[in-house]
């Protein structure tokens, strides 16, 4: 990136100056392949442009090359990956390559960026970006040179021709602009040889911004007129406003207006949760007003949750029989035959996460208005995962036509999950549309972590009968946990084949009688979706249940788990309802000789065995999700008072093709440490309804402290398509630590998080 | 802080600026004005009780989370935030940074690396316990904290050169 490219890139964020005149000034005479759907009108505010073949490559007369960058950035490195890909694709010089955001719109594909679905998804488009725009080059070159379009060969920024015949990418754009735009099936792709950015370490796109505080987050988004406002909501989901004293807040000094906003009407999906704004000229008049609000809220039908008494009844609706959604053989049969002494039934039991991403939601919304008085367009800067779903959601509130509704995607300071719900930017659009200025809406870590789409709760029932030789014969899992899907159905109490499809229905041990079941399970608080999903509790209990049976057999974890997993081979899932993430099983197989891959070399880069002294020790575990493998060996130290130190953990990955190794890497860390959170701390709790966390001294993160200390990965190279990474990492982790946690301590932890055990030993 | 019957003044210098600041309510965090009054949005918040770090800055040289720190208490202060750590980002910490391309997300990056700047002022040479001791105010919910003991040991380095 040129400074300059980075310059131009903070301005497009920057209230202070025009981005649609920036941007007018930038398209003129401009080669925008992005073009008959004209490509950088998606970045907000610019003109029409009406030369672009393909949306997201725009190549201006001086040879800068645009990218648009359409997925959200919240450190994965997409702003840097996908747009890599364009560049090779094309030959463009990285240094004369300026990376755009672009706003919502439809045209661009999905932009929910959640899922670990970005490069799998987009990696295809971003190689046929990039060929268009290469093809049009160099068919441009050759019609100057009057030659073969075969002679003329895109690279390092220009088109070269026989002899040394050489013209830059900036010298071509008006001959370009003026071609047909080829089909895809006339594109041919660059082979791996001719890559000089797709496998390696480039710099990511907001380094240097970051490191100098010059990156705009949605909260440091400033428009001209803007108040700031607080918003106190009901603690109990579904909880109204009795009665509203706000004298107090009123005579705060800055305080503005102090409105109440509507109750949600159920389901909530990801409507504004209503209550009370306080709004103001600054940041701290509206947190003070609101701390002098006085409000009595109405109960709910979620007023007597109590998570406590939650998790008992979860415990008793895996122990009853369910909804089968895979079998095999005959489970009831072997089981009704073994000898109790065979056969091993446990629970596991996960509790409510929050995202806690450490910039909380926040948005900033203008909402204009015709001579009427009534909206007519919108326009938002916000940390968004999925500015589409913004857009439908404002349609949905304001009943304005997309067309009219700007989001502007800034960088987002943490998503996991949190911010593909685009409540927060209805809440600043609603305020908006009542003051006639822009208003940002912020939240305070209490409201993040009371008022999240929390991570749901759930409860995993294991039964094994194992053979002479130890190993299974019968298998029977079973789980219970309120869905996701919650938030949309009202009533909703049988969780999906989706979420049971996230590392559940597709356990891939070799067992000749197996069999899936779920019970059901009501929500009281707004559920979503956090990184790696139900493959949270699944792969707890999944690949927890392995060590158990290993110690019981009295066999070694790791080659247990191996027999376990059993040959190399493709599992069909014949008859038994399963997304796939969303893909096809032709194109993306379960295939156990890779999840045995991964394993192998995890145990092998890790010393799999080696000598540990007292206290310290090994725990293995392997899991495929999002269409990825992962296996991580974590090493734990657990001190006689039965404090937890995590000296080292190795992943080992396979996650098909990758783009920027640095980045697949970096992710792999931060789930180690994401994951170590969950199981040393994460646990949300209710009673009368109300979250009992609210900040991170009783809702703890790990810190450089106690997070895992030495985090090694390694990547399976790999030519198979490109599968997910953002995600992957987390499953794993929990359950090889408590597999290392039993190895050091022989104490079995089923339900997390740690720090509600005693370690001692 | 003065008062002159109407108003009360504030003067700070921050990032080697003086600025003065009139009509401020004097309980105001820190943090609101760098990032309301100010329009330095580079000092971020996370949890407004001094538990996540993401707030820090000098204050007089030292490391403080500016999110509890009342304006009013600061009347003469010497003020350093992420944007006036270097003139051209390449404070030994922030080309450690780089180096190691510790941000992910980046949003809780200049709290760290405030913290860090000042654990390398009182510490050139920081142990591993330096760093837990130094570092273990700033959470990283993206979990770059191996990360940032390599870049620190490395600004560490580069500093003894």
């Amino acid at each position: 990136m040129s400074t300059q490219a980075k310059d131009e890139r903070s301005i497009s964020w920057s209230p202070a100056v025009s981005r649609r005149g920036f941007l007018a000034s930038l398209a003129a005479g401009s080669l925008v392949l992005a073009g008959r759907a004209s490509g950088l009108s998606l970045v907000a505010g610019a003109e029409d442009l009406s030369f672009d073949p393909d949306l997201f490559v725009s190549i201006a007369p001086d040879g800068t090359v645009s990218i648009l960058a359409h997925r959200s950035e919240m450190g994965t490195g997409i702003r840097t990956s996908l747009p890599m890909v364009v560049a090779d694709e094309l030959g463009a010089d990285w240094d004369r390559v300026v990376v755009r955001q672009a706003i919502g719109d439809e045209r661009l594909g999905s932009q929910n960026t959640d899922g670990s679905r970005s490069i799998r998804r987009f990696y295809e488009r971003m190689r046929v970006a990039g060929a268009t725009a290469r093809t049009l080059l160099e068919r441009a070159a050759a019609q100057e040179w009057r030659l073969d379009p075969a002679q003329c060969k895109a690279a390092e920024h220009g088109v070269t021709g026989p002899g040394d015949r050489r013209l830059g990418f900036g010298e071509l754009v008006e001959t370009a602009r003026t071609l047909p735009v080829p089909a895809e099936a006339e594109l041919s792709f660059r082979p791996a040889s001719e890559r000089r950015y797709v496998g390696r370490d480039v710099p990511i796109t907001d380094l240097d911004d970051i490191v100098t505080g010059r990156a705009t987050f949605g909260i440091d988004a400033r428009r001209e007129g803007q108040l700031f406002a607080m918003i106190e909501r009901s603690p109990v989901l579904g909880g109204k406003v009795e009665s509203l004293d706000d004298s107090q807040a009123r005579a705060v000094p800055g305080v503005v207006d102090v409105i109440q906003l509507p109750d949600f009407e159920a389901p909530h999906g990801f409507q504004a949760l209503g209550g009370v704004a306080v709004v103001a000229n600054s940041t701290w008049a509206a947190l003070r007003g609101r701390r002098s609000l006085r409000i009595e809220w109405s109960d709910s039908e979620h007023s007597s949750y109590d998570s406590r008494a939650f998790a008992r009844e979860l415990e008793a609706e895996v122990n009853k029989p369910g909804k089968v959604w895979r079998t095999q053989g005959d489970v009831d049969q072997v089981f009704a035959s073994a000898d109790p002494e065979n056969v091993l039934e446990v629970d596991y039991h996960v509790p409510h996460l929050a995202h806690a991403s450490m910039e909380p939601p926040c948005a900033v919304a203008h909402v204009h208005k015709g001579t009427d008085g009534k909206p007519v367009s919108i326009e938002v800067w916000a940390p968004t995962q999925n500015p589409q779903a913004a857009q439908d959601q404002l349609a949905a509130t304001f009943g304005l036509d997309k067309a009219n509704l700007i989001v502007n995607v800034t960088l987002l300071g943490g998503g996991f999950g949190r911010k593909s719900k685009p409540d927060f930017i209805v809440e600043a659009a609603l305020l908006s549309d009542r003051l006639d200025r822009p208003v940002q809406v912020t939240w305070t870590r209490e409201d993040d972590i009371r008022h999240d789409y929390f991570h749901t709760v759930a409860a995993v029932h294991m039964k094994a009968a194992l053979k002479p030789d130890g190993m299974p014969e019968a298998w029977l899992q079973r789980s219970a946990y309120p869905s996701i899907f919650s938030t949309f159905v009202p009533g909703m109490r049988d969780a999906t084949a989706m979420e049971h499809g996230l590392g559940f229905t597709d356990v891939p041990y070799d067992v000749s009688s197996l069999r899936v079941e779920s019970g059901t399970a009501s929500n009281h608080v707004r559920i979503g979706w956090l990184r790696s999903v139900a493959h949270i509790y699944h792969a707890f209990a999944v690949c927890s249940f392995p060590d158990e049976l290993a110690h019981k057999a009295g066999r070694d974890p790791y080659e247990y788990l191996m027999e376990l997993c059993g040959e190399p081979r493709i599992i069909r899932l014949e008859g038994v309802e399963y997304p796939n993430h969303d893909e096809p099983l032709e194109r993306y197989p379960i295939d156990v000789g890779r999840l045995r891959r991964v394993t192998e070399r995890v145990a092998e880069i890790a010393d799999w065995g080696k000598e540990l002294p007292p206290g310290r020790a090994q725990g293995i575990a392997c899991h495929r999700s999002f269409l990825s493998y992962c296996a991580n060996v974590v090493e734990v130290e657990v001190a006689k008072d039965g404090s937890i130190s995590i000296p080292r953990v190795h992943v080992v990955l396979d996650a098909g093709t990758v783009i920027h190794p640095d980045r697949v890497r970096s992710q792999m860390e931060g789930a180690a440490i994401f994951g170590a959170s969950l199981a040393l701390y994460g646990e949300i709790t209710a009673r009368r309804g109300a979250i009992e966390q609210s900040n991170f001294h009783d809702y703890p993160m790990t810190r450089i402290y106690d997070a895992p200390r030495e985090i090694t990965v390694e990547i399976v190279e790999s030519e198979e398509l490109p599968a997910g990474v953002g995600e992957v990492g987390v499953p794993p982790f929990a359950p090889a630590l408590c597999n290392a946690i039993f190895a050091a301590t022989g104490k079995r932890v089923r339900k997390l998080p740690l720090s509600r055990h005693d370690l001692s030993w | 802080m003065k008062t002159d019957g109407t108003s009360i003044r504030i003067a700070l210098r921050v990032n080697g600026e003086r600025r003065e600041l009139r009509d401020v309510d004097p309980t105001t965090p820190l943090l609101w004005i760098l990032r309301d009054t100010l329009g330095l949005t580079g000092t971020k918040f996370g949890c407004g009780m001094a538990q996540c770090g993401a707030c820090t800055v000098h204050v007089n040289g030292q490391a403080t989370r500016c999110c509890v720190l009342p304006v009013g208490d600061l009347d003469g202060a010497e003020i350093t935030t992420i944007e006036g750590l270097s003139h051209d980002g390449e404070h030994p910490v922030q080309r450690a940074w780089k180096e190691h391309q510790v941000p992910q997300c980046g949003y809780c990056q200049a709290g760290q690396i405030m913290s860090a700047a000042a654990l390398l002022t009182a510490v050139p040479k920081p142990t591993d316990e330096d760093i837990d001791r130094g570092m273990g105010g700033n959470i990283c919910r993206c979990g770059t904290y191996t990360r940032i003991r390599a870049a620190i040991h490395t600004a560490a380095g580069e500093g003894s050169r």
